[in-house]
């Protein structure tokens, strides 16, 4: 083709082609001869940090914001850094899981299963577990699955989630993502249209959900938690909520709530999740139940119930009219392997039409990784009793549990010992997040320094002891109260030296700033 | 209160439009119909063929590729460290294989299961970063490289930082594409700018064509942010000449546009006369390194390593502001970080074993065979496909895929407008539904009004892809006849509207 009709060509597909659409805004007949009223570049640079997306110019992400940079550039420098900013148990030397391990490591190479001694180095669940997982993998871990996932691990997911609710699940309603955060993002950004959509996140919150709805344009209707009742969620503080968005003109259409509570570890109750679902009825919202830390409750009185299995229970009109997503993944429990990134969500009266434009853009990046998905397999399939691995698989996972719930205690008890620090019991997650009163010095050098009062309190506990945590500001707390989130996940032998330092630098700040 | 209607919240009306826009053809309709007909097999339905031969996707380990030894034997001791305190663990693996587990392990804290760094772990990283000064023989920053779950969620990065509210802000994209960067555009809210590559010269680029595409753009009040290119192509396998990359740089450089580069091919390269270069290499040669934002792209999916499941691979980001590449990690951190076992393998990619090392000689084999072995399926599909009456496709240089272009009849038009389809739709989905062979139709990448293409893997093994030869040739055979083609009896092409350059 010559250079003319190649420019022709692509004129043609410019104007033509439904790939290409220019948009109602952006006829030529309309721009002819107009500029863009958006600068191309500044100082020289395209790439200048006035040039960029507002959207995500604006939006934070503490778990890994400044105090976390800060917390980097003290451990290059060679700082000892614990960093208890993040659930992360293996980098705090909590133990993988045996028998997933194994598992995945038969699957990745499958050529140890073909050696005659591979009895002497795996069990045989093990193997005969790797051996149906490749075969059920076409091409091994390799290829490319399904971009919903592999289906024998959907069907296991959503067997897992028939079993736990006692109500039927469809595999092909069940998608396979890279961690949780990713099915979360999908459903955001199918839901939210422009500004005037408002998704209802609790105050306080895990800041993946502000992130999000601020990179897709939404607006973050907040209904805040009650400290003084255990972190109680109040239908009446969502009602309130609600009222307020719709006055300001938006279309409330989602509602995020997370069970058990990050950062603040609240399980709700059985009456608290029908009022919710009811409450989802009335107002006709999506509900998005981040169940991610089902595993990790750690008192008796509120066991962990999903939101699903109420729903169900509740028949008529709820069972069947309220769309609701629910979030796990392999990151928590007791296995907590963060890395593999792998998690699921299970989608029950959603609309067909919604999935499948929601399995689209799970196409476009093709697949989640397969090591993720064979780790849902092991957790929603485990080692059944009579297995070869059950034994060693529910002792693993009672003990890191168990673990875990004495340093909930260790750990609220400690807070609570500090003067001017109150701390409501983790019942559940991973977190603690006790509210410091800051002496009003301490508020007004925070001030000078142009820092939330929070921030300042968490910098020095950083450069003091090492200790990495996260503002509560970052998660959203009520006006004029501070607080920050710290894991509960360092070991248990070390918890003491952990909680000595802390308890430290907390008298000594105490007293700067007196 | 709204009123109670039974209409869902989220429905086909009233989800996010952007996402009901954005299309992605290598897993659209045609796949949707395979799938469905695969479930139809499987449940014992007697259909034309036995089985479905996927080239869609360039999925290679799906159709037999083997994954390279080394990797896997690293990755199963990364994944199950315990292996390296038994006894026999020496009869068991190769003494580098374990020397470098054990690296690995000691330096990720916490091993595949924690949450590394949200760029990645640092080791990974700097592996990264010494294979590219090694191939490009100019330093390379581990703090450039931005380890990701495959290459794809980089250009959502780069797409969601460029394209900003209002509609205006475009980026140049080659033509045809991989339908990613069209996919994302619009989820975006962005703008795709065309530039063609010219078929009749190899899918070469024309600089003098980039030029006028960006003015136009900018007339009708676009404001172009960005070009991508793709090296080697995909889905056209083109290996760009040195003189051409010179010229893209240049054209970035005076336009101030980031240029996007995505070399996830660059270990497919089949044409003798052709040695890939990356643009950081070729950047850093005119010396304008600081002078053109850069962001390169490298996956464990493609090459001979093809381990697409593992969603493995980096971005390479260069000539950026630092206030810039600050936006990049913090995105990055948001989904905390990219696993683990691909950011190992993408490592273990780039650091292979060398010689006189123990794994040497099997790597080198697997490789070589891989390779060799990609480089006779391509000739022989492309050899085969150009004996086909109206058909006419260009050498695959490099990357996995063929993209003919094919001559279709009036009638095959006219019935597929009816439908309210593409043409090469059609095609591919007679081809479907006749034999079984599921390829992707070039509209789904862009090609020239008025000609149409469709895109195949050359993947199927050795063994089978005489048989997808030979049923290909058929069907075409049995198309043309069926919609009344053009016959010529000494079997010479005949395309219509083919001008020459």
């Amino acid at each position: 083709m010559s250079r003319s009709e190649i420019s022709r060509a692509a004129r043609l597909l410019m104007r033509h082609t439904g790939l290409f659409k220019l948009g109602p805004e952006c006829s030529s007949a309309a721009v002819v001869g107009t500029r863009s009223k958006f600068t191309h570049s500044k100082e020289g640079k395209v790439l200048h940090p006035d040039l960029l997306n507002a959207a995500v110019l604006k939006t934070q992400y503490a778990v890994r914001g400044e105090l976390y940079l800060r917390a980097e550039e003290l451990r290059k420098a060679g700082k000892e850094i614990i960093f208890t900013n993040v659930g992360n148990p293996h980098a705090l030397g909590a133990k993988p899981m045996t028998f997933p391990r194994q598992v995945a490591s038969l699957c990745i190479a499958p050529f140890l299963l073909e050696r005659p001694d591979v009895e002497t180095l795996f069990p045989k669940d093990a193997i005969t577990r790797a051996k149906k997982i490749l075969a059920a993998f076409k091409g091994g871990v390799g290829a490319y699955t399904d971009s919903r996932g592999n289906p024998l691990i959907r069907e296991e997911v959503a067997k897992f989630f028939e079993e736990r609710d006692g109500v039927p699940s469809n595999p092909d309603h069940v998608f396979l993502t890279d961690g949780a955060s990713v099915a979360v993002r999908m459903c955001l950004n199918a839901v939210i249209r422009d500004e005037n959509d408002g998704i209802l996140v609790p105050i306080p919150q895990y800041p993946l959900y502000s992130a999000s709805i601020q990179l897709y344009g939404g607006t973050l209707v907040p209904y805040y938690l009650d400290e003084t009742k255990n972190w109680a969620l109040s239908i009446d503080s969502l009602k309130k909520s609600v009222k307020d968005a719709r006055a300001q003109g938006k279309h409330v259409r989602a509602m995020v709530f997370i069970n058990p509570g990050n950062p603040t570890g609240q399980c709700l109750s059985e009456e608290n999740l029908k009022e919710l679902i009811k409450f989802a009825y009335d107002e006709q919202i999506v509900l998005m139940a981040d169940e991610v830390y089902q595993e990790n409750v750690y008192q008796d009185e509120r066991p962990f119930i999903s939101a699903r299995k109420v729903m169900h229970a509740m028949g008529e009109p709820y069972r069947s009219s309220v769309e609701l997503v629910s979030f796990h993944t392999v990151s928590k429990g007791a296995g907590g392997e963060c890395g593999l990134r792998g998690g699921c969500m299970e989608m029950t009266n959603i609309h067909k039409g919604a999935i499948e434009e929601i399995y689209k853009c799970a196409s476009i990046n093709l697949s989640p990784n397969t090591m993720g998905q064979i780790s849902i397999s092991c957790l929603v399939n485990p080692p059944k009793p009579g297995d070869d691995s059950y034994e060693q698989y529910n002792k693993e996972r009672t003990e890191e549990l168990a673990s875990l719930r004495r340093r909930a205690h260790m750990v609220t008890n400690a807070f609570n010992n500090l003067e001017g620090v109150t701390c409501n019991f983790t019942e559940g997650a991973m977190y603690s997040f006790p509210r410091i009163r800051l002496p009003p010095k301490a508020i007004e050098a925070a001030k000078k320094m142009g820092k939330a009062p929070d921030v300042l309190y968490c910098l020095r506990l950083l450069e003091a002891t090492g200790i990495s945590t996260v503002p509560g500001s970052g998660f959203g707390q009520e006006e004029g109260t501070f607080h920050l989130r710290t894991t509960i996940l360092p070991r248990e032998e070390v918890m003491n030296t952990f909680v000595s330092k802390f308890s430290d630098f907390h008298q000594k700040f105490i007293k700067e700033f007196s | 209160m709204p009123t109670k209607t039974t209409k869902s919240v989220l429905s086909l009306e009233s989800i996010n439009s952007n996402v009901i826009e954005a299309e992605y053809a290598v897993r659209g309709e045609i796949v949707q119909i395979a799938q469905k007909l695969a479930k139809e097999l499987e449940k014992g339905a007697t259909l034309p063929f036995q089985k479905l031969v996927w080239c869609n996707i360039g999925n290679p380990q799906i159709l037999g590729q083997k994954p390279i030894t080394y990797f896997r034997q690293v990755l199963s001791l990364c994944e199950y460290p315990e292996l390296l305190s038994v006894p026999e663990v020496e009869k068991l693996f190769p003494t580098d294989v374990l020397s470098r587990a054990r690296q690995l392990l000691e330096q990720i804290p916490g091993g595949v299961g924690a949450y590394s760094e949200s760029a990645g772990a640092f080791v990974v990283r700097k592996l990264v970063a010494e294979a590219i000064a090694r191939r490009d023989r100019h330093p390379c920053n581990p703090e450039e490289i931005y380890m990701t779950d495959g290459a794809s969620p980089a250009v959502h990065y780069m797409m969601d930082l460029l394209i900003r509210d209002g509609r205006n802000d475009a980026v140049m994209v080659p033509i045809p594409q991989y339908p990613l960067y069209s996919a994302t555009l619009t989820l975006y809210g962005g703008k795709l700018v065309p530039y063609m590559l010219n078929e009749s010269c190899g899918w070469s680029l024309d600089v003098q064509h980039l030029r006028q595409q960006l003015h136009t753009a900018r007339e009708q009040g676009l404001c172009v942010r960005g070009m991508v290119v793709i090296n080697p192509g995909n889905p056209t396998g083109q290996c760009l000449s040195l003189q051409n990359q010179e010229d893209i740089l240049m054209f970035c450089k005076e336009e101030s546009l980031v240029l996007i580069a995505d070399e996830v091919y660059q270990a497919n390269i089949y044409d003798e006369k052709k040695e890939f270069f990356s643009f950081k290499k070729v950047v850093c040669d005119m010396g304008i390194l600081n002078e053109v934002p850069l962001v390169s792209l490298h996956s464990i999916s493609k090459g001979f390593v093809g381990e697409c499941g593992r969603r493995g691979g980096y971005m390479a980001v260069t000539g950026f502001p630092e206030s810039v590449t600050e936006q990049i990690l913090k995105l990055a951190s948001i989904n905390l970080c990219p696993n683990i076992s691909g950011q190992i393998c993408c490592a273990l990619m780039m650091n292979p074993p060398q010689e006189g090392e123990p794994s040497f000689e099997l790597y080198e084999k697997e490789k070589n065979a891989i390779l060799g072995s990609l480089k006779r399926r391509a000739e022989l599909l492309v050899s085969a496909l150009n004996k086909l009456e109206g058909v006419s496709c260009n050498a695959a240089e490099g990357a996995l895929y063929a993209f003919p272009r094919i001559t279709l009849p009036q009638k095959a038009i006219d019935v597929a407008k009816s439908l309210g389809k593409s043409p090469d739709w059609l095609y591919c989905r007679d081809l479907l539904q006749q034999y079984g062979i599921v390829v992707v139709p070039g509209s789904g990448f862009g090609q020239a009004d008025g000609t149409f293409h469709f895109r195949t893997t050359f993947l199927p093994s050795e063994t089978d892809i005489g048989l997808v030869v030979d049923n290909l040739t058929s069907f075409h055979t049995k198309f043309m006849v069926q919609y009344g083609g053009i016959r010529n009896t000494n079997g010479t092409h005949h395309l219509n509207g083919c001008s020459d350059s």
